[in-house]
């Protein structure tokens, strides 16, 4: 049990700064650039580390609760969830809401940080967030019932159990690829994509999650930055599953296609990124509304 | 018993001695003060040892009015409701004293310790009454008592309208409940409430209760569309009154809810759906006028709206599982809302007694002029801030508790088989709405309030609230605190309260482990709430003597308070997406070309029932009449001879006849 508990951190906390490596460095092949190296957000993270502070004078004990919840809540959901075959170290019946919820929890404390500063961007951008959440939250919890129903159980481990493989092969596959596509969308929104959000602008205007966090500076910035590839990682990570659900009984082979499925992802993330524009902002709840009525579709489905 | 009764009398006679004292003298308030939180005290040992024995306490005096004996009846349903009254009621006095002191209200402080005390013993004699007429008379008292006690500050033309209100409402829900017990009587035989699953009722008559208890019940708890009173009541309470009606006393429809549907032997399914469609209605309506809100205590009161959509929905899934015989969904569903109903109380008193520090400080109830203010009254923001993660339902706290347990229950209905409850599964997604759109609101009000730079004179000026107001905030908040970290301790009492409700004998089937694994969450709960406290004493540690900044304005050198997002551009976004809703107005011309003319915005959001409907009926009728009175008695003689003809050949045609 602490072994496994042990290696699932190590993997996470190894692993999750390179995905916005990738995503990058297939962005710049798009352009027709070289681009950074791959592990550049890892020397990002080290020289954030050892920078000093600038705080603004209008900012309370709040602004640094913003970071460290952002950090924490993605290690804790993350011991929640599978990592493509290998269990999740925590399992119980319901621990889905408290994944979910957990998230909400790092959602309030971001945007309570954003206000904290007084500024008016950050003011739009935290508007902007708990707004898309809104519209994203049913999605993702009719995907989840549509799971539910299809596992019979009630814990992400169940979930994404061994019975994946069978359902994408019976009845329920139709239903599970609408879901797939269901949850693309509502990982591109949580961790502020392009065409949702654009973290790469110089506009303050144009941005949502990275105006939120205009004003952090040094470690607080460099938490930010590891909870938020850390949370692509845990996102990323039930996509994977379910759309590489093998299971090969070698717990070193399922890592790999777990990494290897993640890699993947961080370059579809990358070359989404490339060919689209950002979506204007009136279009994002029209997009976010269509998906709950696909992932209503998807649990019609399931339940005929 | 005797200790429930004397708390009882307690409570009644809190306010007596305070008639007989000096205007402007500060004993005969302490003086009522400690007898209510003695009366909470020995309510809450003769509770307690209900639950530790597991048995009800009852007490049955003759009556001479007919209709059977005064019986009074103390079981773990009752119990549910009944803690959370003591425990705001004895803080709120506590916190009366120095929010509402008697030299500062020589003409309404004694009228408003009288009517506090009896409001307590009005909850208290309903919860534990077991008589039709017993239950009516103490609804009538609790009634009466909160319209006086809304009606606090008489000389202000709102308060009086809010009270009149309320005082229409609450009639109209009562006679629709003397016509459901005068049925139930012919039902049961006797104006005794029958044994839980023992009334076999069916059709036409098991309808027209339902709906008149639906009607009566529902106007009090507050469901969309019979919530019309509400939010101007609680508004125009003073805070500690607001967080009793508020937190306690709309619950009593709740509780006449689920006691009535305790009595009959089956449930038919549409009951549940009728009640499924106001639930969500009610969650999702009352959550989206809360967001539109720019007065503090308004938009805490179209919460309380919200949550009761929430409760309801617990009973609804209840309901749906006694319909279809699914025994996990009656316990998942009924133990949510059961603790929903504690939990409200709790955090919305919370939030009520913080506002009330921030409303004392300030002097204004417009969100929108507060900003900055965790730093002039660090202790309540960070009560505030506790009370907001909880009705959020977020984890560590409370609310995510009841949240969780209704979240099992929707995903249980997704999984039985058959035609079973289906409908309960759209309880997930509508619960998923309801608290992302809540998140919104509360990081909203907290943000606005708490956060950034003051955006008045008064918010620069405001001081933090005095310990006496701090103590009950702080113990309410440890409250939350406790039902979150600690929810196993609540399981038993939980269990026997579903176990009175159900008809089946042995149909409280454990909340425990294989339902639900209360011990993992709390033992998350504490991970989470530790890793975060060391998080933030580590980060604010490494910050120590960091460099420190004008906020980064963006090329502006000068950033001012009056360019922070406001409590109505930061919500405007949703506003406009919910329009078909809510029906917000906005007036003032956009700004155009590049040297603009001043211009002026503003924006309100009209209640849709009372503004949109209710008042225009109201006023149609009123017109139509004064026409017809015009008509009618227009002075001429001559009209009303005719009248007197028309009457007597109108008489003789009738004798005639027969």
């Amino acid at each position: 049990m602490t072994a496994h508990l042990l290696v699932h951190l190590l993997v996470l906390l190894l692993f999750a700064p390179l995905l916005p490596g990738v995503i990058t460095r297939t962005k710049a092949r798009f352009a027709g650039r070289r681009g950074a190296p791959l592990l550049q957000p890892y020397y990002d993270l080290l020289r954030l580390w050892r920078k000093g502070f600038v705080l603004s004078r209008t900012t309370t004990w709040v602004f640094s609760a913003g970071p460290v919840v952002a950090l924490v809540v993605p290690i804790l959901a993350a011991l929640l969830l599978p990592f493509g075959a290998l269990p999740a170290p925590l399992s119980f019946e319901g621990d889905l809401i408290l994944f979910v919820y957990l998230f909400a929890l790092a959602r309030f404390f971001t945007v309570a940080a954003a206000l904290d500063t007084g500024s008016s961007f950050e003011g739009m951008g935290a508007a902007r967030e708990v707004t898309f959440a809104c519209l994203a939250e049913p999605t993702l919890m009719f995907a989840l019932l549509v799971l539910a129903k299809l596992s019979g159980g009630l814990s992400l481990g169940t979930l994404f159990g061994t019975h994946l493989p069978a359902s994408w092969g019976g009845a329920a596959g139709p239903a599970l690829g609408l879901i797939l596509v269901c949850l693309f969308v509502v990982l591109l929104v949580e961790n502020s994509r392009i065409p949702f959000d654009d973290p790469n602008t110089h506009l303050e205007l144009t941005m949502i999650h990275e105006v939120m966090v205009l004003d952090h500076s040094g470690p607080a910035f460099g938490m930010i930055l590891y909870g938020a590839a850390l949370k692509l990682m845990v996102l990323g990570s039930m996509l994977v599953r379910l759309a590489l659900p093998w299971n090969s009984g070698v717990w070193f082979l399922d890592l790999l296609i777990y990494l290897g499925g993640l890699l993947l992802l961080a370059v579809l993330i990358g070359v989404v990124e490339s060919i689209m524009a950002r979506l204007r902002l009136v279009r994002v709840p029209q997009v976010l509304i269509g998906t709950s009525l696909v992932s209503v579709f998807a649990l019609v489905l399931v339940l005929r | 018993m005797e200790w429930f009764v004397g708390g009882l009398l307690l409570l009644a006679f809190s306010g007596v001695p305070g008639l007989f004292a000096a205007r402007e003298g500060g004993g005969a308030e302490k003086l009522a003060c400690l007898m209510v939180c003695s009366g909470a005290a020995c309510g809450t040992w003769a509770v307690l040892g209900v639950l530790a024995a597991g048995a009800p306490l009852s007490l049955e005096l003759p009556w001479a009015i007919p209709g059977g004996a005064l019986a009074l009846h103390v079981d773990a349903l009752a119990a549910v409701f009944l803690l959370p009254l003591f425990l705001v009621a004895a803080t709120g006095s506590l916190y009366g004293l120095v929010y509402w002191p008697q030299r500062d209200h020589p003409e309404n402080g004694r009228k408003f310790r009288l009517f506090y005390g009896l409001i307590g013993t009005g909850v208290m004699l309903l919860l534990s009454a077991r008589n039709s007429l017993l239950f009516l008379l103490a609804w009538e008292l609790m009634a009466l008592a909160s319209f006086f006690l809304i009606t606090t500050e008489e000389h202000q033309s709102e308060a009086r309208e809010a009270g009149f209100i309320y005082l229409i409402a609450t009639h109209t829900g009562t006679l629709a409940l003397f016509a459901m017990f005068a049925l139930l009587e012919q039902a049961a035989g006797s104006l005794l409430f029958p044994g839980a699953g023992s009334l076999a009722l069916k059709g036409g008559q098991a309808t027209a209760i339902f709906l008149l208890a639906l009607f009566g019940f529902g106007l009090k708890a507050g469901l969309v569309p019979l919530h019309i009173w509400l939010p101007g009541a609680h508004a125009a309470a003073p805070s500690h009154a607001s967080a009793l009606l508020s937190g306690v006393m709309i619950k009593t429809g709740i509780y006449g809810l689920v006691r009535l549907t305790s009595f009959f032997a089956e449930i038919p399914p549409w009951w549940g759906a009728t009640l499924l469609a106001l639930g969500i209605l009610s969650g999702i309506l009352g959550v989206a006028l809360a967001l539109a809100q720019h007065d503090i205590k308004r938009l805490l009161a179209y919460h309380s709206v919200e949550n009761i959509g929430i409760i309801a929905l617990g009973l609804v899934m209840a309901l749906l599982g006694r319909s279809y015989g699914v025994e996990t969904l009656v316990v998942l569903g009924l133990a949510g809302a059961l603790l929903h109903v504690a939990n409200h109380g709790l955090f919305k008193s919370l939030l009520f007694l913080s506002a009330g520090a921030v409303i004392h400080a300030t002097g204004t109830r417009e969100i929108d002029r507060y900003g900055g203010l965790l730093k002039r009254q660090p202790w309540t923001g960070a009560l505030f801030l506790g009370g907001a993660v909880a009705i959020s339902g977020l984890p560590p706290f409370n609310g995510f508790i009841s949240e969780w347990l209704l979240y099992l229950g929707a995903f249980g209905a997704a999984q039985a088989k058959g035609p079973g409850p289906t409908a309960a599964l759209l309880v997930a997604p509508a619960l998923a709405l309801i608290g992302a759109l809540a998140l919104a609101c509360f990081v909203k009000v907290f943000g606005v309030t708490f956060l950034g730079a003051p955006r008045s004179p008064q918010a620069q000026a405001a001081h933090e609230a005095p310990p006496l107001m701090l103590a009950p905030m702080l113990a309410l908040l440890l409250a939350c605190a406790w039902i979150g970290l600690l929810p196993q301790t609540l399981a038993p009492l939980l269990e026997q309260a579903v176990g009175l409700w159900s008809a089946a004998p042995g149909a409280s089937a454990g909340l425990g482990a294989p339902l639900a694994p209360l011990g993992w969450v709390s033992a998350l709960a504490w991970t989470l709430l530790l890793a975060l406290c060391l998080g933030v004493w580590w980060l604010r540690r490494r910050a120590k003597g960091a460099a420190s900044a004008e906020t980064w304005g963006c090329g502006f050198a000068r950033p001012s308070a009056r360019m922070q997002y406001t409590a109505s551009s930061f919500a405007d976004f949703l506003v406009r997406l919910l329009r078909f809703g809510l029906w917000s107005k906005r007036h003032g011309a956009e700004v155009r070309g590049l040297h603009p003319a001043p211009q002026h915005f503003a924006s309100h959001t009209p209640d849709l029932v009372l503004d949109g409907g209710l008042r225009p009926a109201f006023a149609g009728t009123a017109w139509l009449f004064r026409r017809l009175r015009s008509l009618i008695q227009n002075g001429l003689s001559a009209c009303y001879l005719l009248y007197v003809a028309l009457t007597l050949i109108v008489l003789l045609l009738l004798f005639s006849v027969t």
